[in-house]
């Protein structure tokens, strides 16, 4: 029962990171209708700037915002260097640059900062059952949740946002510039998923750190159904906790193929997600 | 497998051909003249180029199944290292646990293995498109092989499992490594002209009408689903037998050698070589072994620290998909047809296009 208690507790925090990861997809999907691959990979540079950062101040919080700035200026970058250029061709297209960046990324951050790992800092004391560590980690996901969720919904911006995603050619007779609310999104999602990256890294920094985290996060957001931010985060918590049982009755090893198996039997039964809406197709 | 053939005008490949042969002829006919150029290359050439030439063997069936199944079908796989996992693994416990088995069946068994689990990744996969598909195989990848952490003394940990197979019958006077890399080339040669003629004939039409609309092809008789799992069961049998060939090639199965960067850069080589083509397959595979060669080289060269060598060609391959999808759609067998097409043209219009 202890057992139980602890695995419970151990995988709301990890799905918390899950959620952030998750949620920085479903900004992009739902904006652009492209899933970026290249998002642990964005965050993974974020992570190695904070750690190059700390190392050289001494300052934890302040790698932690230099990461935050760098995710948001690689993530409009990415947009509007690489996407743009795609946003009339296939779905194909665009998944396959995403994971040329993913590559290129991996590789980069292993030339400068080499493959072997690097220790990498909790934000606070890790030790204990939901330490100080753990509850910040939920405590800031739940907090940068709230706020994305707001800003769609209750700001000038937010509105702009959805109206630019989801009818771009009204929104732009109405004068929203959706373009500039495309690259928004990409640089917000960037910022969320750097946040993740520094959360998910400790206590060990190397370029596939955050392969595993993005396949649960992944999941997370199709659990969600990739286009509902509400889903993913209630998706990446409820799959952190299935996947520590998982980890603590099975063996770690099990974990990876528990969510593909997750993911397989979720969409055979529902296609476009647990929370996602059926998309009528029209024969 | 049955291969159902069509007459040359039937087809959807605007490849010319001889009326009077049947494909599956004609395929085998270039198969046993690319063995032959095979043969000559490495009686030509010393152990390490005979080393990369069936390196390239074993590349290209993963990657030809794989652009069957990307290029042809429209399923996208980022796990198809998973399947040269199975493969390697197959070859690698049969050798250490029946080693009376002769190698051919355990190549034959590598691809069975491969197929079976193609055909359950695929029964999930008819189901999910687009990025929901590209997602569930990437899980594919990156959890398939920590399965040999779980299984320690079956699979061998982080070591996985080493064996030596000797396949060269005794009294023939080759070299162990060239006779290998004619194995790897006589079975990928098989398989490819397996390949070739799905891709020729009516399935492989089926395939191209589900890439390019799922409701048109359902409304003219295509059971969509069934010709999704058939593209994954498919191209599963190439990725094991590939993987199983890798593994009688090095004398090892571990778990590093099938990461998901494998898978990428599976896919890199796809996109590399030109989506949908096989000769692309050949380009892909070709440049997924000399990039790795030429770096190597360009890191020694230089005097490169070892933390650029090893990630070289790893960022080599992401800019090629980015470069590629942005520059050259079509890849390299694309630029082919492109440059056929403009020697048939008068000079002039030649110099237009140079221009482009």
């Amino acid at each position: 029962m202890q057992d139980f208690f602890d695995l419970t507790l151990g995988g709301i925090s990890a799905g918390a990171v899950y959620a952030a990861l998750g949620l920085a997809l479903v900004i992009i999907y739902r904006a652009t209708r492209v899933v970026n691959f290249a998002q642990p990979a964005l965050a993974l540079i974020s992570t190695y700037l904070a750690y190059s950062v700390t190392k050289a101040t001494g300052s934890y919080w302040l790698g932690f915002a230099v990461a935050i700035v760098a995710g948001t200026v690689l993530g409009v970058a990415t947009e509007r260097l690489l996407i743009r250029p795609l946003r009339h061709r296939s779905e194909l297209s665009s998944i396959i640059v995403t994971l040329g960046l993913l590559l290129v990324l991996q590789a980069v951050a292993g030339m400068i900062w080499s493959n072997e790992p690097l220790a990498f800092p909790y934000a606070f004391d890790f030790r204990g059952r939901f330490s100080a560590n753990d509850l910040f980690v939920v405590l800031v996901v739940l907090a940068i949740a709230a706020l994305v969720l707001v800003v769609f919904k209750y700001t000038p911006l937010g509105l702009r946002m959805r109206a630019a995603a989801f009818a771009p050619e009204v929104a732009r007779t109405l004068g929203v510039r959706v373009g500039l609310m495309l690259t928004a999104g990409w640089g917000l999602a960037a910022a969320v998923g750097s946040l993740a990256g520094l959360l998910a890294t400790p206590p060990f920094l190397f370029p596939n750190v955050l392969d595993g985290v993005f396949v649960y996060a992944l999941t997370a957001a199709v659990l969600g159904g990739l286009d509902n931010p509400l889903g993913t985060i209630a998706g990446g918590f409820v799959l952190g906790v299935g996947l520590s049982y998982v980890s603590g009755y099975f063996g770690p090893e099990m974990v990876t193929i528990a969510a593909l198996a997750i993911l397989v039997v979720v969409l055979t039964l529902r296609p476009s997600g647990l929370f996602g809406r059926a998309k009528v197709r029209r024969v | 497998m049955t291969v159902r053939t069509k007459p040359a005008e039937a087809t959807a490949t605007p490849v010319k051909q001889r009326r009077s042969l049947p494909p599956l002829l004609v395929h085998a006919l270039a198969a046993l003249g690319a063995f032959a150029v095979v043969v000559l290359l490495t009686l030509v050439t010393d152990e390490f180029t005979n080393l990369r030439l069936a390196t390239i063997g074993y590349y290209l069936i993963a990657v030809a199944g794989l652009t069957l199944l990307t290029g042809l079908t429209g399923q996208v796989s980022l796990g198809h290292g998973a399947f040269m996992f199975i493969g390697a693994y197959t070859v690698a416990l049969l050798v250490r646990r029946v080693p009376s088995f002769p190698l051919w069946a355990d190549l034959l068994l590598a691809s069975a293995a491969g197929g079976l689990a193609g055909l359950l990744a695929g029964a999930a996969a008819a189901r999910l498109r687009g990025p929901y598909l590209a997602g569930a195989t990437l899980a594919l990848a990156v959890g398939l092989p920590a399965l040999t952490r779980k299984f320690p003394d079956f699979l061998g940990g982080s070591n996985g499992l080493s064996f030596t197979v000797h396949s060269r019958p005794a009294g023939i006077g080759v070299p162990e490594l060239r006779w290998q890399t004619w194995i790897v080339w006589l079975s990928v040669l098989v398989a490819l002209v397996l390949v070739a003629n799905i891709v020729r004939g009516r399935l492989g039409r089926d395939f191209r009408a589900v890439r390019d609309d799922e409701v048109a092809a359902a409304l003219s008789g295509i059971a969509v689903g069934r010709t999704k799992i058939l593209a994954f069961l498919v191209s599963a049998v190439c990725g094991g037998l590939a993987g199983g060939l890798q593994a009688f090639l090095l004398g090892t199965a571990a778990p590093g050698s099938f990461t998901p960067a494998l898978s990428l850069s599976l896919l890199a080589a796809v996109v590399l070589g030109g989506l949908g083509s096989l000769w692309g397959a050949l380009w892909g595979a070709v440049a997924l072994v000399y990039f790795q060669a030429w770096s190597e080289d360009l890191a020694d060269v230089l005097h490169l620290n070892t933390d650029v060598a090893n990630n070289l060609p790893l960022a080599v391959y992401g800019v090629i998909l980015i470069v590629v999808v942005l520059a050259f759609p079509r890849g390299i067998q694309g630029g082919f047809h492109r440059l056929r097409a403009l020697l048939r043209k008068p000079a002039e219009k030649k110099e237009n296009h140079e221009n482009h």
